[in-house]
């Protein structure tokens, strides 16, 4: 099963990367409102059910792919093709 | 009787680079300096721990997001536990964050550039075992070299540090965006401390401060004194 590990910067976080895009997306003529620059993590779970999978990811986030403090995380469970 | 000689370990992460500006510097104020290899799961009979600046594991994730879990990190927070004295030095402190042994956590810096300059600091506490050499309100002169230096609490965190002086050392002006110019908290019990300059680098008045030894003399007299009192 693969999952997907958005992490975000927390709402009200300051976000200097972002605000850097941000500024660069305008000098380039796009009409941008905020951005925002997070980290994708795409992982391979070894798990067949779906709850089981989206617990471990959890955990995962919890010690380690997320600071809580400062970033909140989104998880995306999708069937590997073939299983 | 010669005062005892204080057994301080100095922690070598891969990608650590001022280990040895820390063992020359703890060596130069008298304490035997050693190092531990990251993989030890005990560290040796030591009276405390530094852990030094530099990129361990090349910073990936988070700066001091998978150092925290190296093996001798569980070592380091068990000795921390039973009140052994620990410092953590620019990486060090955002390990020691990470790992939940400090509050708060280290950012980019707000410039989104490196920062690499002496810095002054206000001297906010000096009943620390890290600070015991300053005179309250002292202005320390100390480098920084730092891309993830901007510490960062909530409200209710910073507050409640405030609360309990947590807030040892600030930026005597910006530096990098830290919240309040935090630039050292100690935790709770007082005995383990972060600080984003380099204490370890401001040895010597030829190149440039000397400011940097008070706070390591600092933590070899507290260090001494742990052997004195037989903890």
């Amino acid at each position: 099963m693969k999952a997907t590990v958005l992490v975000r910067p927390k709402r009200g976080i300051l976000d200097p990367q972002g605000q850097a895009v941000e500024s660069s997306l305008r000098q380039l003529g796009f009409a941008v409102g905020e951005a925002r620059v997070g980290r994708v993590v795409d992982l391979e779970v070894e798990s067949d059910d779906p709850a089981g999978a989206r617990a471990e990811v959890e955990r995962m986030c919890e010690q380690l792919l997320a600071n809580p403090l400062i970033e909140s995380y989104e998880i995306e469970l999708a069937e590997t093709p073939g299983d | 009787m010669t005062s005892p000689q204080p057994r301080i370990g100095v922690l070598r992460f891969p990608g650590a680079c001022d280990d040895r500006d820390a063992l020359w510097a703890l060596s130069a104020l008298d304490a035997e300096a050693v190092f531990v290899w990251h993989t030890e799961t005990d560290l040796p009979d030591l009276d405390a721990v530094v852990l030094p600046g530099g990129f361990s594991y090349g910073d990936y994730l988070r700066c001091g997001a998978i150092a925290r879990f190296a093996p001798a990190m569980e070592a380091v927070a068990a000795f921390a536990a039973e009140g052994g004295l620990v410092l953590g030095i620019c990486n060090g402190f955002q390990i020691l964050c990470e790992a939940g042994l400090l509050p708060g956590v280290l950012r980019q810096n707000e410039s989104l550039s490196f920062v690499c300059r002496d810095v002054p600091l206000v001297v906010e506490r000096i009943d620390t075992p890290f600070t015991s050499r300053c005179a309250e309100g002292e202005r320390l002169t100390i480098p920084v070299k730092h891309g993830e230096g901007c510490w960062f609490a909530d409200d209710a965190l910073y507050d409640e540090l405030e609360t309990r002086r947590q807030i040892v050392l600030r930026y005597a002006e910006p530096v990098n965006g830290s919240r309040n110019d935090v630039a050292g908290v100690v935790n709770e019990r007082g005995n383990v401390m972060g600080l984003m300059p380099h204490p370890e680098h401001a040895m010597d008045p030829l190149l440039g401060s000397a400011d940097g030894a008070l706070i390591l003399s600092s933590l070899v007299d507290a260090a001494r004194d742990c052997i004195l009192a037989g903890v």
